[in-house]
């Protein structure tokens, strides 16, 4: 049910009503059914999530690119907060305060 | 360490099923609660894959296989080349030179003849590179139907390399897990060669004798060389599990070391399949003591075949009698042996 | 990319481990869910419970279809596979699951034609290929897999093909969610939602669960770096007092769903009144059969279905392992009679499994720590 695996599309095949197309995931080449993405094909080059021999959705490069940055900053916000904390120029009913002054 | 004995393993199974054939447990269970019990007996002792037999006060080794392959050819090579390489590296790899071979035949009425004689031909010319002769053989035909068209048994017999002692006890926490190249190749070649899940790749078997590449290990680290195997059916993971079992010592493999070409691990990954269940019928795995490895390891790239041979784990005290595989993300697993065929799952 | 790496880096990994640390609130301590079983096994496979604090307790849902697989099921599905012109065929996930009298691959040592197949499409092939024999397929799976078998069903109707049939075990998730919250032995603080079902119904199906029930819902995808962030993510919504759906697998589910998808669903199934799951008894609404306009391709109209009921032994606790209220260690034949090499239920031959996942993962590490003389035969 869970196994569903990223692959790039190669190939389509020429009759467009077939909805069959190639996809390559590293080096291995497997004929999918695209039926399931009618309402929005896949061109060559797309990459999709396959899943029993058919192509469940397309993948978002951009989605994935956001998310990568998302977790490329994890951490960095709480840092930054942490520090503006430090300067004591924060009041929030959640962290010690430290007031301007205190030692 | 306690001593234990290994319990007797009956063999209870009503029937048998090609699990008893794949190589892992089913295949250890026929043979350790059948076979031996009643029919196999080591007076010279097992040398792993071949036995020793003393004839006259002369040591030499002896082993058997059967080829049993759908389809008959495949990219890469073809059951006759299997028949000849297999048993040779089986000899090699219990540190043994094969000299003579001889075959059974057990042919499908209605096989073409020109099928039959390509896989002589393919027979021959793999006899030639490894350099044994083929002295003799036998021939049955069957009824159609039966046999697959094929199926073929050599026997070797070889001389003892002097170099090599092969003895599971000898095997201490720290020494290092040899492989002598990229894993899967055989296996998922022929999954796809059968053409019933519609995956092509881009890939060969990897048979082969690896006779050349034991000889220059046996050269330069002889004396560090305390086990070999040659992984084929059940892979890895089943000959990792056997040897475990054996000298009840711990493995642990690195899974990022772990060598396989991108289409083994895209075909696997397609499929669920776990690569260290995967045949090979060209590589070869090795327990060295680590003040050898070195220069096993030297040897090995700097014979043709062996550039791709390399360390990828070691001997531990735990966990004991298993397998395990770490990953680069923290996370560690048991690798069993294979339970029955390998089977691609969807979940 | 090639959308696996990416999300398997150790440095970024270590990144959401030290936030997960850092907003795990050191006085409480978090039960999540994880619903799906590709979920459970890749939480395993690549040891994320190493990763996380020790006051977070990672909850495995029944999310497993070979594992609520009623044993009847297969029991019925074999009978009509020992008919002599039937070709059995279902996914490798079937193969070792116990009937009464065997599993698929015991029928097959015993003369029953009985193959894998990869897809639903493959298996299509196979009747193409033997017209003179007819092919059932064994369909499970939750709304992951129900569309590729109804556009099979589909493709099948319009080429004419009659020597094809499905043996319809498709089930649904929600009311699975449904009995877990119903259930009065559960407390659960948060979902990790499932990933690849999300792609055909997307995220709305899950909002009742965040509204009624206050508990937050982010759905997941199965790469280590995709389970933590969406740890993350539940954890902040705990902290925040927040109750939401949020969708972490944004690179692949669509909040919609495949309209497309849920289109030959709809086509092809309707949703039986009621179905039998293991573990969780009888749930109304919960699984899929097909039309009447597609009887033809139903195995349960075109063959007579025996219906059996089989009850697991006493002592096999599979239902509650499957609503997360037992660890799979707790269950009495856990690693004695029931171990993957002999499996009592499906939970421990299911790849996805709790009891196999935890077998392989954990048990087998853990007892061969303990002692150096097992010798496991």
């Amino acid at each position: 049910m869970c196994l569903a695996i990223p692959g790039k599309i190669v190939e389509l095949a020429p009759d467009h009503q077939a909805q069959l197309g190639t996809v390559e995931v590293t080096g291995v080449r497997r004929k999918v059914d695209l039926g399931l993405l009618q309402d929005d094909m896949p061109v060559i080059g797309d990459w999709v999530l396959i899943h029993v021999g058919f192509a469940m959705t397309k993948i978002s490069e951009q989605d994935a690119m956001e998310q990568m940055d998302l977790l490329r900053m994890l951490g960095e916000a709480e840092l930054a907060v942490e520090e503006v904390r430090g300067y004591g120029l924060e009041d929030n009913g959640d962290h010690k305060i430290e007031r301007a002054g205190a030692s | 360490m306690t001593e234990s004995v290994a319990p007797i393993v009956r063999f209870r199974d009503p029937q048998i099923e090609m699990a008893h054939g794949a190589g892992g447990k089913a295949s250890r269970r026929l043979v350790e609660g059948l076979f031996a019990p009643l029919l196999y007996e080591n007076p010279g002792g097992l040398l792993g894959d071949a036995a020793r037999v003393k004839i006259d006060g002369a040591s030499v080794a002896i082993t058997t296989d059967s080829f049993v392959v759908k389809p008959l050819k495949f990219p890469g090579g073809s059951i006759g080349e299997l028949a000849v390489n297999g048993t040779m590296n089986d000899l090699a790899v219990s540190g043994a030179r094969g000299q003579a071979m001889v075959v059974t035949f057990v042919l499908e009425e209605g096989l073409p003849t020109s099928v039959l004689e390509e896989e002589i031909r393919a027979m021959s010319a793999a006899l030639r590179r490894a350099g044994v002769a083929m002295v003799g053989g036998d021939t049955k035909v069957v009824e159609r139907g039966k046999a697959d068209g094929m199926y073929i048994t050599t026997t070797g017999i070889g001389s003892i390399m002097p170099q090599v002692n092969i003895d599971t006890q000898s095997i201490r926490p720290g020494d290092k897990i040899l492989l002598s190249g990229p894993i899967g190749d055989h296996g998922i070649t022929i999954l796809l060669a059968r053409g019933e899940l519609d995956l092509e790749a881009d890939l060969s078997s990897d048979t082969r004798c690896v006779l050349p590449l034991i000889e220059a290990i046996a050269e330069e680290a002889g004396p560090g060389i305390r086990w070999m195997r040659d992984p084929t059916r059940g892979g890895v993971a089943t000959s990792l599990n056997e040897l475990a079992r054996d000298c009840r010592l711990g493995i642990v493999l690195s899974e990022e070391k772990i060598p396989m070409r991108d289409e083994v691990r895209g075909a696997c990954e397609l499929l669920g399949l776990d690569p260290l269940h995967i045949a090979n019928e060209g590589q070869f795995l090795a327990v060295v003591a680590p003040e050898y490895a070195d220069a096993a390891l030297n040897a090995l790239h700097q014979t043709e075949g062996g550039e791709d041979a390399l360390i990828i784990g070691d001997v531990q005290t735990e966990p004991a009698c298993a397998v395990l595989v770490t990953t680069r993300y923290g996370g560690s697993r048991i690798v069993d042996m294979l339970v029955g065929d390998p089977l691609p799952r969807i979940c | 990319m090639r959308y696996v790496d990416e999300f398997r880096d150790p440095e970024l990994i270590t990144k959401a481990s030290d936030e997960i640390h850092r907003l795990a609130d050191t006085g409480k301590h978090y039960r999540i869910m994880e619903v799906c079983g590709g979920h459970t096994h890749a939480i395993y496979r690549f040891g994320l419970k190493d990763v996380l604090p020790s006051n977070i307790e990672l909850i495995h849902g029944p999310g497993c279809p070979v594992c609520v697989l009623p044993m009847g099921r297969i029991d019925d599905g074999l009978a009509v596979a020992r008919n002599a012109d039937v070709i059995f065929t279902a996914f490798g996930d079937m193969m070792r699951v116990p009937g009464a009298h065997g599993s698929p691959l015991e029928h097959k040592a015993r003369g029953t034609d009985v193959r894998i197949v990869y897809s639903p499409a493959d298996a299509l092939q196979i009747a193409r290929k033997n017209p003179d024999k007819h092919v059932m397929f064994f369909a499970i799976g939750f709304e992951t897999t129900a569309p590729s078998t109804a556009l099979t069903l589909m493709r099948a109707k319009a080429e004419g093909i009659e020597n094809f049939s499905i043996f319809c075990n498709h089930v649904t998730i929600v009311p699975a969610i449904r009995a877990i919250l119903d259930s009065p032995d559960m407390r659960l603080d948060a979902f990790i939602g499932p990933g690849h079902v999300s792609t055909v119904i997307g995220c709305r199906p899950y909002e009742w669960i965040a509204r009624n029930e206050g508990k937050p819902v982010v759905t997941s995808g199965f790469e280590p770096l995709d389970l933590l962030q969406s740890i993350v993510m539940l954890l902040r919504q705990l902290h925040a007092g927040e109750a939401r759906v949020e969708n972490q697998y944004k690179r692949v589910v669509p909040w919609e769903g495949n309209r497309a998808a849920l289109k030959a669903m709809a086509e092809v199934f309707q949703l039986r009144p009621y179905f039998e799951w293991r573990g969780l008894g009888f749930i109304s609404q919960s699984a899929l059969k097909i039309r009447d306009e597609y009887a033809k391709w139903d195995a349960e109209q075109r063959f007579p279905i025996p219906n059996t009921r089989v009850t697991d032994p006493k002592a096999a606790q599979c239902g509650e392992v499957l609503k997360g209220v037992l660890k799979p260690a707790q269950c009495k034949l856990f690693g004695k009679e029931c171990t993957p090499e002999h499996p009592i239920g499906a939970l421990m031959v299911s790849s996805e499994g709790s009891c196999a996942a935890y077998y392989n993962y954990e048990h087998r590490k853990a007892a061969a720590m303990v002692t150096s003389i097992s010798s496991v035969a």
